[in-house]
C-alpha cells in the first residue's frame, strides 16, 4: 500500500508540475505570436549582439 | 489605399511604455512570413530613436518602441517604404486581454488535468480492483474531481444560473445538474462504497464541453480583433484653426458647428463642413459612390467622409460630429442591423428543441425506476446516467469546429470571416448582388475612344488635360506626346479653358463645352469645344476588376442569381453587366433606393451583397450576409461579414462554396451526436450504463465529430473553368 500511495502522489505531482508549467507559459506571453515565432526560426540575426 | 495619419492625429495612437518609452502600435494586414518581418523590423529598427521594433504574425501588428524626443511620424512612412500598407491601431484595441478567454482556457487545462489523473484510477478500476483499494482509488478520484469540477464548471453555472433566476432553462442547465448530480452522486457511491462512482465522466464532460465553449468563443472573438484593426468608422479629428491662427489637434467628438477647420490633403472631413477660403477637389466616393471627384468652392458642403485630394481645404464645421453624414448612415445601419438578429444560429435552434428533452427523459426515468420500487439511490444513479450521456458534448462540438475549420481555410484565400454565423447565413444565399464602381472594376477610368472628331483633336484635349487633377483629365494627359504651347487654365468644377493660337478651347463636361448629354452615352464622357462648337469627344471606362469575370463565372456554375446594384449612370452600368453576361443591371440608385432593392430581392431567398462604399453600408446591413473587398471604405468594411483580404473577387465564389460544404458538414455532424444519443439514452434509462461504457461513448462520439469537421480542409475547391492557376 506503501509503494502504491507513493506512486499516486508522485503522479499527481508531476502532473501539477505540468498545470503550472503551463500557467507560467501563458503569463509569459509564449502563446502571443505562434506564427512570428515558427517564422522567425528563417531569419539570420546576425546583427543582434 | 494607405493612409499616413496626420501628425497630430498619429500622437493620439501613441500610449507610455516600459522604461519611459513611447509605444506605438501599427496594423500591417499584408505582413505574413518571415521575409516581412525582416523588412518590417529591418526599416524601424534603423529610424532615430526607436528602441525596439516586434512584428506579431498573429495579431498582423507591429510595436514600436521608441524615445520620447524620437518622431513617430517617420514610422508609418518607413513601413510604407518597406512594401507594406499600415494603419495605427487604436490603444483601445490593444487591450486584448480577454478575461473570457482566459477563463475558458484556464477551466480546459483544469479539467483536462482532472480527467487524465481520475482516468489513471478508472482503467485500475476498471480492470479489476475491487473492495478497499476501489473505494480508496474514488477518494483520490474525488480529491481531483471534486475542485476540478467547482472551478472549471464556473461558466456553466454561471450562466445557468442567470437562466434560472429568471425562470428560463438554456443548454447550460441540464449541464450544470448533469455535473453537480454526477459529482454528488458519485461521492455518496463513494461513501457508501459502492460502485458507480462516475468523476471520470463528470471531469470528461466538462474538458470536451469545454472544448467546445472554448472553439466558440475563439470564433466570435478572432473577428472581433480582426474587425478592430479594420474598423475605423469615422476620422478621428482635424486641425482646428484658433482665432490667433494657430492650429491644434481637436478629435472628431468635440467639433461644434462653427468652428474652422483646415483640411489637409489625404484628410477625411470628420464633420459636415462649408468651405471657406479657395476651391478645392474632394473626393466624394465614400458617400456618393461613385468615383469622380468633384471641385468644391467657398460656400459649398462638403459631407463628412469626404476625402481631400489637391490642396489644404479652410471649411467651417455645419453640423456636430453626431449629425454628420456618417452618424446618420450609421443609424441607418443600426435600423436595419434585425435582418441579422432576427437568424438563429443553427446550434441554437438545436438546443432549444434538446435541452426540454434531455430534461424530461431524466426525470422519467427516476420517476419509472422508483415506481418499480428500485429505490431512491438506483433510480438516481440511473437519471444522473440519462444526464450523462445525453449532455451534449458532440453537439457543443459540432458546429464551432467546422466553423473554426472553415475560418482557417478562407483566411488562408484571403477572404476574412468575423463571424462563424456569417458562414451559416451564406449557405442559404440565393442571389448576390455588387455594386459597380470600386467592386465589380477597379474604380479607375481608362480613354477607350473618341466618338467623333478628328483624331489629332486628342492631342489637344491631351495638353490641356495635364492641367487637371481631374482622374479623366489625368487619363487623358497620359496621351499627350507632342509639345504645344497653350495658355490653359482650369475651371474647378467643370473642365479646363484654354487659347491655343487664335482659337478658344474648352475640354470637360457636356455644360461646359454646350453638348448635348443624353446620358445613354457608353461610360463617362469628356466633351472638346473649340470657340463653341463641340468638335470631339472621349469616352471613358471604368476598368474591370481582371478576375470579376471569372467571379461572375464561377458563381452561375453555383447556380445564384446576379444583380448590379449601381449609382452610377445607365450606359456604364448596362456596358459592364453587358460585359459580364448573365446578370441584371439596376442604375442610378441612392443609397436608400440600394437598400430597398436588397429587401425586394430578399423575398425570393436569402441575398448577399459586395460593395465596398459608404453609399453600400445600409445595404450591406440589410442583406442576410455581406463582402467587402479591403480597399473599401471603412464603413463598408465594419458593415461586411467578409473582408476579401487579398482585394480578389474570386474569394466570393469560394465563400459560397466554402459555405454551403461546411452547411452539409454541420448538419452531418448534429445528426451523428444525435444518433449517438438515440442509441445511448435507453441503455441508460434501462440501468445497463457503466462509467466505462460512458466514457468510451462520450469521447467516441466527439472525436467523430471533429474528425469529420477536418474533411472540410481536404475538400478541394470548386471545379470551375478558369480557376486553375
Amino acid at each position: 500500500m506503501n509503494g502504491l500511495l507513493l506512486l499516486v502522489l508522485s503522479a499527481m505531482g508531476l502532473g501539477a508540475l505540468a498545470l503550472l508549467g503551463f500557467f507560467w507559459a501563458v503569463r509569459n506571453g509564449q502563446y502571443e505570436d505562434i506564427e512570428g515565432a515558427a517564422q522567425r526560426i528563417l531569419l539570420d540575426d546576425d546583427d543582434k549582439p | 489605399m494607405t493612409e499616413i495619419a496626420a501628425s497630430s492625429e498619429l500622437m493620439e495612437f501613441v500610449q507610455a511604455g516600459p522604461d519611459g518609452a513611447r509605444r506605438l502600435s501599427l496594423a500591417v494586414p499584408d505582413a505574413y512570413c518571415a521575409t516581412c518581418i525582416q523588412a518590417i523590423e529591418g526599416a524601424l529598427k534603423h529610424l532615430p530613436g526607436v528602441r525596439q521594433a516586434r512584428v506579431n504574425l498573429d495579431k498582423r501588428r507591429v510595436q514600436i518602441d521608441f524615445d520620447p524626443g524620437a518622431d513617430p511620424l517617420t514610422f508609418p512612412e518607413a513601413v510604407v517604404k518597406s512594401g507594406y500598407r499600415n494603419h495605427p491601431v487604436d490603444p483601445q484595441d490593444l487591450n486584448d486581454k480577454d478575461p473570457v478567454l482566459r477563463e475558458l482556457v484556464y477551466s480546459l487545462v483544469i479539467s483536462g488535468f482532472a480527467s487524465l489523473h481520475v482516468m489513471f484510477f478508472s482503467e485500475a478500476i476498471w480492470s479489476g480492483v475491487e473492495g478497499d483499494a476501489r473505494t480508496l482509488f474514488y477518494w483520490i478520484s474525488a480529491l481531483v474531481a471534486v475542485p476540478a469540477v467547482a472551478y472549471a464548471g464556473r461558466p456553466f453555472f454561471r450562466s445557468a444560473w442567470s437562466a434560472l433566476r429568471v425562470w428560463r432553462a438554456n443548454m447550460d442547465v441540464p449541464i450544470a445538474i448533469a455535473l453537480i448530480a454526477t459529482t454528488a452522486i458519485s461521492l455518496l457511491e463513494t461513501h457508501l462504497h459502492g460502485e458507480h462512482a462516475y468523476f471520470d465522466a463528470s471531469t470528461m464532460l466538462l474538458f470536451f464541453l469545454l472544448i467546445g465553449r472554448t472553439l466558440d468563443h475563439v470564433m466570435r472573438g478572432q473577428a472581433r480583433s480582426a474587425a478592430s484593426n479594420l474598423a475605423r468608422l469615422a476620422p478621428r479629428g482635424a486641425q482646428h484653426v484658433l482665432e490667433d491662427g494657430t492650429q491644434a489637434f481637436i478629435r472628431s467628438e468635440e467639433i461644434k458647428s462653427g468652428m474652422r477647420l483646415l483640411l489637409r490633403s489625404g484628410d477625411r472631413a470628420p464633420v459636415d463642413c462649408q468651405v471657406v477660403e479657395r476651391a478645392g477637389a474632394v473626393d466624394v466616393s465614400l458617400v456618393n459612390g461613385e468615383s469622380m471627384p468633384h471641385e468644391v468652392f467657398p460656400g459649398e458642403q462638403v459631407p463628412a467622409g469626404a476625402l481631400i485630394l489637391d490642396r489644404p481645404l479652410h471649411v467651417i464645421a455645419t453640423r456636430p460630429a453626431v449629425d454628420s453624414y456618417l452618424s446618420r448612415t450609421a443609424a441607418l445601419m443600426e435600423a436595419v442591423e434585425t435582418t441579422r438578429t432576427r437568424y438563429r444560429r443553427i446550434a441554437d435552434r438545436a438546443s432549444d428543441l434538446y435541452a426540454p428533452l434531455i430534461h424530461l427523459a431524466a426525470l422519467l426515468t427516476f420517476l419509472a425506476w422508483l415506481f418499480l420500487g428500485a429505490g431512491w439511490r438506483l433510480s438516481l444513479i440511473n437519471a444522473v446516467a440519462v444526464l450523462i450521456v445525453t449532455c451534449p458534448c458532440a453537439l457543443a462540438l459540432a458546429v464551432p469546429i467546422v466553423h473554426v475549420v472553415a475560418a482557417g481555410r478562407l483566411f488562408a484565400r484571403g477572404v476574412l470571416m468575423k463571424d462563424g454565423a456569417a458562414l451559416e447565413r451564406l449557405a442559404t444565399v440565393r442571389s448576390i448582388a455588387f455594386d459597380k464602381t470600386g467592386t465589380l472594376t477597379t474604380g479607375k477610368p481608362r480613354l477607350v475612344g473618341q466618338s467623333f472628331g478628328d483624331r489629332e483633336l486628342l492631342q489637344i484635349a491631351a495638353i490641356m488635360g495635364a492641367v487637371s487633377s481631374h482622374p479623366l483629365s489625368k487619363a487623358l494627359a497620359a496621351y499627350g506626346s507632342r509639345d504645344l504651347y497653350a495658355d490653359c487654365h482650369e475651371v474647378p468644377g467643370s473642365g479646363v479653358e484654354a487659347r491655343i493660337g487664335t482659337s478658344f478651347w474648352r475640354l470637360g463636361s457636356a455644360g461646359f463645352c454646350g453638348a448635348k448629354d443624353d446620358g445613354a452615352g457608353e461610360g463617362s464622357c469628356v466633351w472638346l469645344a473649340r470657340d463653341g462648337d463641340v468638335v470631339a469627344a472621349f469616352d471613358f471606362e471604368d476598368d474591370l476588376r481582371p478576375d470579376a469575370a471569372e467571379t461572375i463565372e464561377q458563381l452561375q456554375g453555383q447556380g445564384v442569381t446576379l444583380t448590379i446594384l449601381s449609382g452610377d449612370r445607365q450606359g456604364s452600368v448596362s456596358r459592364i453587366a453587358q460585359r459580364l453576361g448573365g446578370i441584371t443591371a439596376r442604375f442610378g440608385l441612392s443609397p436608400q433606393a440600394k437598400n430597398e432593392a436588397v429587401a425586394a430581392m430578399r423575398e425570393q431567398g436569402a441575398v448577399a451583397m459586395v460593395g465596398d462604399g459608404i453609399n453600400d453600408a445600409i445595404a450591406l446591413r440589410a442583406a442576410d450576409v455581406s463582402f467587402a473587398p479591403a480597399g473599401a471604405a471603412d464603413v463598408g468594411r465594419a458593415a461586411a461579414d467578409f473582408v476579401l483580404t487579398n482585394d480578389r473577387l474570386v474569394g466570393v465564389p469560394f465563400a459560397l462554396w466554402l459555405s454551403r460544404k461546411a452547411d452539409t458538414l454541420v448538419r452531418q455532424n448534429l445528426a451523428l451526436s444525435v444518433a449517438y444519443n438515440v442509441v445511448m439514452l435507453p441503455l441508460a434509462a434501462l440501468g445497463y450504463m457503466t462509467p466505462l461504457l460512458a466514457a468510451i461513448a462520450m469521447s467516441s462520439s466527439s472525436v467523430i465529430v471533429v474528425l469529420n469537421a477536418l474533411r472540410l480542409r481536404f475538400a478541394s475547391g470548386p471545379h470551375l473553368r478558369g480557376s486553375a492557376k
